[in-house]
């Protein structure tokens, strides 16, 4: 798939360096999303793929390099700052509020959007209620039912399943409303049934016109990647090797030689 | 009988203050899960912030009122100051700092307003009590009990409804999620603090009209540490609950325990209840059970 249909750039990482002591979790890693592609980062463990999101979402802050959203410099810039320009994620190990209902998790996604403050909150009148309204109609008609989890939605998260505790987490991101969304692993330890439909959610996100989102994919599940991708970046060791389609970065020689002892990329997990 | 019925309704009217202080460690526990063990001495800063606006000639509710807007400025400046830079450290440090903020303050207000016993004169309330039916309520205790169940209101309607209150629970739930969410964790640390730093000052304010004022107030901040246990460390409804029972427990024990010993079963009598509580229900009455998944 030619990459030229794609928008304008819309993050840039450059040259980007992260060391955890003296360990160097990326070193120099440059690459560009662009609007409304589906771009997987793919690499063996501890190839420093979350290091990188972390870097783009804002946990971290790489100690060179810079990152820029929409040709906005964000290295700087708080986690939470970044969350209102647009950034959403989730995270590898499942980062639910536990003790909270469905419906709450995927509320506080709505916080940066709700602009009434704490007098009007509580008189509830006029505007507030008219947000509020908005915001239901938003979660309830929009993500709820895209992601298939209304029979859920008054349950505690924490006694959820894996497998529903991964979608909430995905409806809690998408409920920003996000315009770059970070995803990690977002297939790990579900099972195939789950991966068909997780895969078909992110399709979803990235291509239907409610949404568009671009997505910034990190996963092993190689058949899904490759399937789902629209470019794919390889890392090792800290470095990027490539950047491509697909087709380029399965037949790229120094991929094959990264993933080398793992024989059939394609092969694995599946 | 009336002798019983008395001992209880006092009780509960002190329990409303209690349930307000205790508000104050319920709500730095919720966001941060760290037991802040200066709240004592907030509620004696609190106490001595009122009675000086009240001495320069402020009406009662103005001073309250001043008490509540320094004791907020107090509350993130402390955070600012001491606790900010602690973000993400493990939670005994930051307990432990509490600690030491509990001396630090204690000194301040010894060195500022001395450590004679000092009353709110005139008296804010009027002396002579009410008798309804047989039962004699001093005023103090019922306006003070009016006031905390009203700020008490105020402070529940905040975490229920306004999404400030969620992104808090959010916080003390997972901060990184939260942050991602686009949470700030230090404005919700700070809130917390300045709220918390208001529950215990006007709470201190409503103690010192009972009984006048010095440094012990500090200790009845400490004795509500029971109540909090009790209702649960993260629990709203459990702080007032947990507050309102141990008013009620401390007060049947001074009526009808302290006659039988050289006294002081009043204050030990609360903290027994606790031990006892905590061995049947060891996340208190409505504390988050640690759900996991196997």
């Amino acid at each position: 798939m030619p990459s030229d249909h794609f928008g304008p750039i819309m993050l840039k990482v450059n040259d980007v360096s992260m060391f955890f002591g003296k360990v160097a979790a990326l070193s120099g890693v440059s690459l560009d999303v662009r609007e409304g592609e589906i771009h997987s980062i793919i690499g063996p463990n501890g190839a420093g793929k979350t290091v990188l999101l972390n870097c783009i979402n804002g946990l971290y802050h790489p100690q060179k390099g810079e990152i820029s959203f929409k040709e906005q410099d964000i290295t700087k810039i708080k986690t939470y700052h970044r969350a209102e320009l647009g950034i959403s994620r989730t995270f590898q190990k499942i980062e639910l509020f536990r003790g909270m209902t469905v419906l709450d998790n995927i509320r506080l996604g709505r916080h940066i959007h709700l602009k009434s403050g704490i007098l009007s909150g509580f008189i509830y009148l006029g505007k507030t209620a008219k947000e509020e309204i908005k915001t239901r109609e938003f979660i309830e008609e929009e993500i709820i039912d895209l992601l298939e989890i209304e029979s859920i939605r008054n349950k505690t998260v924490g006694m959820l399943p894996y497998g529903l505790q991964k979608r909430v987490e995905l409806g809690r991101a998408l409920a920003l409303n996000p315009k770059l969304l970070l995803l990690d692993e977002p297939l790990a330890g579900l099972n195939l049934e789950e991966v068909e439909d997780m895969a078909r959610f992110i399709l979803d996100i990235s291509q239907e016109k409610r949404w568009k989102v671009t997505c910034i994919l990190v996963e092993h599940d190689m058949g899904v990647v490759m399937d789902i991708s629209d470019r794919i970046s390889v890392l090792s060791f800290g470095n990027k090797i490539t950047t491509g389609t697909p087709s380029e970065v399965q037949n790229n020689a120094q991929v094959i030689e990264a993933y080398l002892g793992e024989e059939d990329l394609y092969a694995t997990r599946r | 009988m009336n002798l019983f019925i008395q001992v209880i309704i006092t009780g509960i009217l002190m329990g409303g203050i209690y349930a307000l202080v205790a508000l104050g460690w319920t709500l730095i526990y919720k966001c941060s899960g760290v037991l802040n063990l200066a709240m004592g001495e907030l509620t004696l800063i609190g106490a001595y912030v009122c009675l000086t606006f009240y001495m320069w000639g402020f009406p009662f509710l103005l001073a309250l009122l001043c008490t509540v807007i320094i004791g907020f400025i107090l509350g993130l400046i402390t955070e600012r100051i001491f606790l900010d830079k602690l973000i993400g450290e493990p939670v005994l440090t930051v307990i432990m700092v509490t600690v030491g903020l509990s001396f630090f303050f204690r000194g301040i207000v010894e060195f500022l307003f001395g450590t004679d016993t000092v009353i709110f004169s005139p008296p804010v309330f009027p002396m002579k009590p009410i008798d309804i039916g047989g039962i004699i309520i001093g005023q103090v205790y019922l306006w003070s009990f009016f006031a905390a169940i009203a700020l008490l209101l105020i402070f529940v309607a905040f975490f229920q409804f306004t999404r400030w209150g969620l992104a808090m629970q959010a916080t003390a739930d997972d901060e990184m999620a939260a942050l991602s969410l686009g949470v700030s964790a230090r404005f919700v640390y700070a809130t917390a603090w300045g709220i918390a730093f208001i529950a215990a000052g006007v709470g201190g304010a409503l103690l010192g009209n009972i009984n006048g004022l010095n440094i012990s107030v500090g200790y009845l901040g400490l004795l509500v540490l029971p109540a909090v246990v009790l209702g649960g460390l993260n629990s709203i409804p459990g702080a007032i609950v947990g507050g309102i029972i141990i008013g009620v427990l401390q007060n049947l024990s001074g009526a009808y325990l302290d006659r039988f010993t050289p006294g002081g079963v009043k204050e030990i009598a609360p903290f027994i209840f606790m031990v006892i509580i905590l061995l049947y229900k060891p996340y208190g009455l409505w504390g988050w059970e640690r759900i996991e998944r196997v």
